[in-house]
């Protein structure tokens, strides 16, 4: 009871990352698109048009992840953000050019600055996720923690062979993820495309991560530690990938990016699951582990924040989904495009 | 270079250069807005035009606002882990409502205003502007409930080695956050009026679109008068309040190394030397000093001498005197952009009564200038709270050279301010020439007819499943 509120921002961090990844997954997704979909500069446009309305909403996922992470657990984002702090600054270097990209590209009527934008907003889209496909992969196979909760980390220490894997099998499922959403906001060739691509690259996801999962045996302790629910989440994973491939051939395009929806946030509740007490895996001493009870705040300060978070969380989502039916409809080449 | 040198110099460059664009974003917003609700009651054109053009520079801006707003939040954990650790339970919790609260409403409702104008009625439209407003200034309380901690702070207890909050309630009536808040935001206000006042001014010099540039700059000029004044009086609350509680800043300040005597006189220039702890040569104006500390014509200001010396008995050896020349000089430069816009704000006013603005080409010129005011008092004025307030980080519980990340090397803080640097300059010049090329296109407006196509999330998308 004493640490019912540490469990619960433990589960909000968790649905704040789902929501992140859910939602800028195929934001990035679209981006990786931009190269392997669009064809000619016009359906690049359509294309980050798609997203145009909604990628700075989603990524504020991202930020409030982060700030709750700050005010619930404090030593978890102090060990995390200053142990990966290269990593860090790579990916926050992405999302600068990346979020610029999208206002300034149209901004002149010149080819090569928007060609230079496009190839902003592609190579961010495509390394993002891969970073934090490496970085939920470090966290699950631990990191040189010490005594006093700071990591000691050299680059060796997080990319690995295990955590490469990981950053590929996100990659995959956010290209997907992507592929699918422009299936359903675009139409003609462009859709069909998509379609097509869609068909192989969901059997690549699908292959990553069962890799993933094969190498998290050998590499972590979560199934020692969670065996018992991870491995029908798994399981659930390998049937939501194989639904989406089906309806993908049936060109059911909304159940299909429901599959991948289902399959992110799978595998991001199985990360959180798979350290659960923990937030931070020690690889040197499991005492120096940092948990959701000595990483946290105290009692009073997550009273005040669960209160909060509480009252706002649904208005944010009433307003986030209205946007989304504000903009449903498809959009082509022919009319008005604000980036 | 030490790595609390370079952590310090990244964080300032990243939060000046953040705060460049910050107050532009809340200013243009809600002159925006006000323009807006002027089409919606009035239903001229017009006005929808205007909201349609500032909104260009709006944009582009909150563009770089917002990505250099991820690093901002980022920075505590990455370059300050011993002062994230340190604060976490009380200064999280401001951040974190303020993506909960602020971020989300901005950026949702940007983008709906952004993409919506053919796709909302007219009042809803409205509606998403004045919520970007007010999302911009609820931004920005809750960080300054955040930093108002690091000046003052209240609401808390140490427990364990930590800052905990235990009031939360107090940590957002502090008075800090009440004199800081205001002056942000009027400072805020007044750098968006100024830029479009600075704008419409190099119109009006050219002749373009006179009728346009006319009305866009007395708009502007009203909100550059009111937040200029009220810039004034809330800097001037906040000086007493400063005062009281940190003595040690308003000293450094006044450049005054004794007790003053009383009245107190103000330092208008001073000739400061650090290792003599003394001035070789100042200007003074009797009687200010008092009035700006006490609202009144008497009372005496302690000098950093015998502030050093409560401190060390307070805290322990050490020094408390923070940069002098840095903190007097900014203040100075704060207070003199301040007056200067205060005194364009009514000189303006007074030729738009006279209907003389077009002819008045010298004050026109002036006025393009003067869009870099509010960008250098500001920039000056965050120089002098946050110098002013070393050595502390957290003023009276942690010092700057603690809060630093022990595993963070000088190599690695070195790339990252090299790198980042790089992208603001960038950034920077980028911005500024975007600002002029939408500048010189001026208010025109292509549109093509909108044509909405499937529902993709209706029947077509989900097929017979749905049925």
């Amino acid at each position: 009871m004493v640490h019912m509120l540490n469990e619960v921002w433990f589960i909000l961090i968790t649905v704040l990352f789902v929501g992140f990844l859910f939602l800028e997954g195929f934001d990035f997704g679209v981006g990786m698109a931009m190269r392997f979909v669009a064809k000619t500069p016009g359906e690049r446009r359509v294309l980050i048009n798609t997203i145009g309305p909604v990628w700075d909403g989603n990524e504020v996922w991202l930020i409030t992840a982060g700030g709750a992470m700050f005010a619930a657990f404090p030593h978890w984002y102090a060990t995390l953000f200053s142990g990966l702090y290269l990593p860090l600054v790579i990916m926050l270097l992405l999302l600068i050019g990346r979020g610029v990209a999208f206002e300034f590209r149209s901004k002149l009527k010149n080819q090569k600055w928007r060609n230079t934008w496009d190839w902003t907003i592609f190579i961010s889209s495509l390394l993002n996720p891969f970073l934090w496909g490496v970085v939920f992969a470090a966290f699950l196979m631990g990191l040189p923690i010490d005594s006093e909760m700071n990591i000691y980390a050299s680059i060796s220490h997080y990319i690995t062979p295990y955590t490469l894997i990981g950053g590929v099998a996100i990659t995959l499922l956010c290209f997907l993820h992507g592929l699918y959403f422009i299936t359903l906001k675009t139409t003609g060739d462009l859709q069909s495309r998509a379609r097509e691509l869609a068909k192989k690259i969901v059997v690549a996801v699908g292959i990553s991560l069962i890799v993933f999962v094969i190498a998290s045996y050998f590499h972590t302790d979560i199934f020692t530690v969670r065996g018992t629910i991870l491995v029908p989440i798994y399981a659930l994973v390998v049937v939501a990938v194989v639904l989406a491939g089906m309806f993908t051939r049936k060109q059911r395009d909304g159940w299909a990016f429901t599959m991948t929806g289902i399959t992110i946030a799978l595998t991001v509740v199985s990360v959180f699951v798979g350290l659960f007490p923990r937030v931070m895996v020690s690889s040197i001493d499991s005492a120096f582990n940092l948990t959701i009870y000595n990483a946290a705040s105290g009692p009073y300060s997550l009273k005040v924040m669960t209160i909060v978070a509480v009252t706002l969380i649904p208005f944010v989502l009433g307003y986030q989904i209205w946007s989304y039916y504000v903009f449903r409809k498809r959009i082509s080449e022919e009319e008005h495009l604000e980036y | 270079m030490d790595v609390v040198i370079l952590s310090r110099l990244q964080f300032a460059s990243t939060t000046i250069f953040h705060f460049i664009f910050v107050p532009l974003s809340i200013g243009l917003a809600f002159i925006i807005a006000i323009m807006e609700t002027l089409y919606v009651v009035k239903g001229k054109e017009q006005y929808r035009k205007m909201a349609k053009f500032w909104g260009h520079f709006f944009l582009i801006n909150f563009a770089v606002g917002v990505v250099t707003g991820i690093l901002q939040e980022f920075q505590f954990g990455m370059n300050w882990s011993n002062y994230s650790r340190f604060v976490g339970d009380v200064f999280g919790a401001p951040l974190a409502v303020e993506a909960l609260l602020a971020f989300f409403m901005e950026s949702t409702f940007i983008g709906l205003w952004i993409f919506g104008w053919n796709r909302l009625s007219k009042k809803v439209h409205l509606l998403c502007i004045w919520l970007v407003s007010i999302g911009t200034i609820i931004s920005a309380f809750w960080i300054l409930v955040a930093n108002s901690f690091m000046q003052y702070p209240v609401g808390f207890e140490i427990n364990g080695g930590r800052a905990e909050m235990n009031d939360f309630f107090e940590l957002i009536t502090s008075g800090q956050v009440w004199v800081e808040f205001p002056h942000t935001v009027f400072g805020s206000f007044a750098t968006g009026a100024f830029l479009i006042t600075g704008i419409s001014a190099w119109k009006l010099l050219k002749k373009q679109d006179t009728a346009f540039f006319k009305k866009s700059f007395h708009i502007a000029l009203i909100i550059a008068i009111i937040s200029g004044l009220g810039v004034a009086f809330t800097g001037h609350a906040q000086s007493q309040f400063l005062v009281k509680t940190q003595p040690m800043k308003m000293a450094a300040a006044e450049g005054l190394w004794e007790d003053s005597g009383d009245p107190a006189a103000w330092t208008l220039f001073a000739n400061i030397d650090t290792d003599k702890k003394e001035n070789s040569f100042e200007v003074n104006i009797p009687y200010i000093l008092s009035y700006l500390s006490y609202s009144k014509f008497s009372g005496s200001v302690e000098g950093m001498k015998s502030i050093q010396a409560k401190y060390e008995e307070l805290y322990g050896e050490g020094n408390y005197i923070p940069p002098v020349k840095t903190t007097f000089w900014s203040f100075r430069i704060m207070v003199f952009t301040g007056g200067i816009m205060i005194l364009l704000g009514l000189y303006g006013a007074i030729l738009a009564k006279r209907k003389k603005l077009e002819q008045s080409s010298k004050y026109l010129k002036i006025m393009i200038a003067a869009i870099s005011l509010p960008f250098i008092g500001s920039t000056a004025g965050w120089i002098m709270t946050e110098i002013g307030r070393q050595p502390w980080v957290v003023f009276g519980f942690m010092q700057t050279q603690d809060a630093v990340s022990p595993n963070v090397t000088a190599g690695q803080v070195l790339f990252s301010l090299i790198a980042f640097s790089t992208i603001y300059l960038i950034l920077a010049i980028v911005t500024a020439y975007l600002f002029i090329r939408v500048a010189k296109k001026g208010p025109v407006e292509k549109q093509k007819d909108v044509k909405l196509t499937t529902d993709p999330f209706g029947e077509e998308g989900y097929g017979s499943y749905v049925k």
